[in-house]
């Protein structure tokens, strides 16, 4: 029998190295674990992924004034604003040629209506004045200065021309100075004149609100998260029911009956004048104001703050407040120096996901919440479907998904996402 | 539970002012309901007090006691206001004769610990007092919603025909206006037709990917599953305000390019971007599943020569389907109620019930509205007791005893 050395590499089966037979096993493993996440991962990207950056991009996006106006834009760059003189003739004539394609195109109220956000009256200065300008000839029609002044005064008004010249970067920061309350001149970043001044305030209320209603939530969800983890299994599960039911009652549901509770003639009042409480002829007012919103939206939100209490609540051990009384701690001791410190990280979880859904809220204050009750979400929807400013929209979700995103990732220091727990 | 202190008799102070307080509550209702308020409580009080004062020092027999306050009280109440008063009156005439009892014989001190203070046990029984109110917070809406939904009249306050049981007050007609009203039924339908087909896809790719996520070596796995968690995590308006602008460039793409019908490119739109919505929920309670999956199974069965795609629909289906099956009802239900989205990315031929109903809330609120609300809160019943079922099930399937 002859002896064989084991010098070589270990070998598999079929002959190859071990060492590259179970790289390649492992390989065949990954791809076939990313070839089952593929499709969902390539589906999510396309069609959640890929619309928040188009609107991240939005945000920042101001290519239609070139696109529309491109020979004016280029002689406009010479010409200086400050100096309160009008733009030359050169600068009427490149206007009029493009204008005139412009108009060929349609285009021409479309960018009226784009700079009509940032000057009021551009928008029909554009639509009157494209009627006119249609019949000018390119040729015969000049010097254009005057025949433009003609047409509208505002044309020989050199504010018209430096709002054009400011708005006509590709990538702008205006949207961005719009949403906070500022705004692009031609002398730099200046405040928004007072009466569009309303940003600043939705910022504020929203955080205030989302920071009372978190505060509500809470003072409202603590005990009953404590009851929850302290009563006997069988009792606990049941009262859980009636943390569980309104969860799952649908959003709307859960509104329109807070409508119903809140209004002038309401379940509420009716119920208070009828106990002699509050007169007929003054009735709370707890609709349409902040108090609806931050009623209708405590209530909203409430078991968002009692399961991640309850399930933080329920893993600290009852003997440790028994242990602290027969050291001679007083009750309230007892539970302000040992319970309440190991329950913290159930009210940081609740409180930071509570903060996080009530300040991209929409539907609840927007029913609710009247005038004085919205939230900047609202502002958002109003920019998309009835302005049309969508600029601007893109610029305040941009602004929102920002703090949001911060938001979570302290979430994710503090408790972690894979703990996310449904029901 | 066994009892934990030994009971002894308490001073009938403790027992009149417990009581005296009870019936003073329930007289201010009574009393408002008959014209005075005050008048009824003084009364309520002093119903009540004297009672105890009789049981404790004439009667001396608990059950008889018991029996004349619910009896009597009751008929009290008939004699009043009817079947409804007899109704409430021996409810409170059963409440008011074990309070008198449960005080006086010191049965409340019994199922806590014999140490406490009279502050703790009162501060023990305000607490749950506190509680209950909150309890009562939570579950108002939904309660209120019902009976009204009831309403003969078109308001939204109780009528006095409904304070008095009266079947004059009550009426099925905001049901029927929901089952005839052309545009209730079209929302509803679809509702019906995007919410289904939005659920099969996130939970068909959200299942797969879920599998493949649990893999052992799955590069980037923590990038991977923010990434198709984030729909959840990105608040709706923001999501919607993006999927308006992507959504109507693909819908003219679709149109101008595949030649699609605009009203089919209409539902195709708002069944994907619920279907995106939808995922979250799959992924993470089927990666919650298959933590408990025991991984030998499916060795086993490609050891006895089954391919991979047998082994999945026989052996790694059938466990993980209650995952699969509770990932699909939170998929549908974010669907089924989501407003937002379908506000922005759909047109009107895609109205659907909570759009529905929002524009009802906003402008013209119609009673209606109370009676899909009614009929929304049966199903979300119906879907959290098979999800409870589910969970039960599952925790079977695992061997841990359902708690």
């Amino acid at each position: 029998m002859s002896e064989t050395t084991h010098t070589g590499p270990v070998l598999a089966a079929d002959g190859t190295p071990l060492k590259k037979s179970l790289a390649r096993a492992l390989r065949v493993e990954k791809m076939r674990a990313l070839l089952m996440i593929a499709p969902l991962l390539l589906f999510v990207m396309f069609s959640f992924i890929w619309p928040i950056g188009e609107m991240l991009f939005r945000s920042v996006d101001n290519r239609e004034v070139g696109e529309v106006l491109p020979k004016t834009v280029a002689v406009l760059k010479d010409w200086d604003g400050t100096s309160g003189e009008l733009p030359d003739e050169t600068v009427y004539q490149a206007f009029t040629a493009d204008m005139l394609v412009a108009i060929d195109a349609k285009q021409h109220t479309k960018l009226g209506r784009r700079l009509n956000f940032e000057k009021t009256g551009i928008s029909s200065l554009f639509r009157k004045s494209g009627r006119k300008i249609k019949k000018l000839d390119l040729e015969t029609d000049g010097p254009f200065k005057e025949a433009l002044i003609k047409i509208d005064k505002k044309w020989g008004d050199v504010e018209t021309w430096k709002a054009i010249q400011t708005h006509s970067v590709n990538y702008t920061n205006g949207y961005y100075l719009n949403a906070i309350d500022m705004q692009r001149t031609p002398e730099g970043v200046a405040v928004q004149s007072e009466s569009k001044r309303i940003m600043m305030t939705l910022f504020k209320r929203t955080l205030w609100m989302s920071l009372v209603i978190t505060g509500m939530c809470v003072l409202l969800g603590y005990p009953v998260a404590w009851i929850l983890a302290n009563l006997p299994a069988r009792s606990a599960n049941l009262l859980m029911i009636l943390v569980l039911l309104p969860f799952w009652t649908s959003l709307l549901v859960r509104t329109s009956a807070w409508k119903v509770m809140l209004q002038q003639q309401g379940v509420i009042n009716e119920v208070l004048v009828w106990l002699g409480l509050v007169a007929t002829d003054d009735r709370l007012v707890i609709i349409n104001n902040a108090t609806g919103t931050v009623i209708a939206m405590t209530h909203i939100l409430l078991p968002f703050m009692i399961l991640p209490m309850y399930s933080v609540m329920q893993t600290i051990q009852p003997t440790y407040l028994r242990a602290a009384k027969s050291l001679g701690a007083t009750n309230w001791t007892a539970f302000w120096r040992v319970y309440f410190p190991q329950s913290i990280p159930g009210i940081g979880a609740g409180s930071i996901l509570v903060f996080i859904l009530s300040i991209g809220y929409y539907i609840t204050p927007e029913i609710v919440g009247g005038a004085k009750g919205v939230f900047i979400s609202n502002r958002i929807a109003y920019h998309i479907s009835i302005s049309g400013n969508w600029g601007l929209a893109a610029a305040l979700g941009a602004i929102l998904l920002a703090a949001v995103l911060v938001l979570y990732w302290a979430y994710d220091k503090i408790v972690g996402i894979d703990n996310v727990k449904l029901g | 539970m066994a009892a934990l202190t030994p009971i002894s008799r308490k001073p009938f102070w403790l027992v009149a002012l417990v009581v005296g307080l009870f019936g003073a509550f329930i007289g201010l209702f009574v009393g408002t309901a008959n014209g005075s308020g005050p008048i009824g409580a003084i009364c309520g009080a002093a119903l009540l007090v004297g009672l105890a004062f009789l049981y404790i020092n004439v009667l001396k027999d608990e059950r008889a006691g018991r029996g004349i306050t619910f009896a009597g009280l009751g008929i009290a109440g008939f004699a009043g206001a009817g079947i409804p008063g007899a109704v409430l009156g021996a409810i409170f005439g059963a409440v008011g004769g074990w309070m008198i009892y449960w005080i006086y014989e010191g049965r409340y001190r019994s199922y806590l610990p014999p140490y406490l203070t009279a502050g703790q046990v009162l501060w023990h029984y305000a607490f749950r007092v506190i509680c209950g109110a909150i309890f009562i917070f939570l579950i108002t809406p939904i309660l209120v919603v019902m009976p009204l939904s009831f309403n003969a009249e078109n308001f939204f306050t109780f009528t006095p025909e409904m304070l008095r049981f009266d079947p004059e007050g009550y009426s099925l007609k905001h049901y029927r206006d929901f089952f005839s009203n052309n545009e209730w039924q079209r929302s509803f339908k679809n509702s019906l037709i995007i919410a289904p087909i939005a659920t099969v896809i996130s939970v068909s790719l959200g299942t797969m990917a879920a599998i493949g996520l649990s893999q052992s070596h799955v590069p980037a796995r923590r990038a991977i599953m923010a990434i198709l968690i984030s729909p959840m995590i990105v608040p709706l308006i923001i999501s919607a305000t993006g999927m308006f602008f992507f959504y109507s460039q693909f819908g003219n793409w679709m149109e101008s390019t595949l030649g699609l019908d605009k009203n089919l490119v209409g539902y195709i739109k708002v069944i994907l971007a619920h279907a995106v919505l939808g995922i979250p929920f799959v992924i993470i309670t089927v990666t919650a599943t298959l933590v408990g999956f025991d991984r030998s199974l499916t060795r086993a069965a490609a050891n006895m020569g089954a391919d991979p795609i047998t082994t999945f629909f026989r052996v790694q289906m059938p466990l993980i389907l209650p995952g699969v099956i509770s990932g699909g009802l939170f998929a549908f239900i974010t669907s089924f109620d989501e407003v937002v989205v379908v506000l922005f990315v759909g047109s009107a031929s895609q109205k659907t019930l909570p759009w529905q109903m929002f524009t009802g809330l906003r402008e013209q609120i119609s009673p209606t509205i109370l009676a899909v609300a009614t009929i929304l809160v049966f199903i979300s019943i119906c879907l959290l007791t098979t999800l409870e079922m589910l969970r039960r099930r599952s925790e079977r399937l695992r061997g841990m005893s359902p708690s």
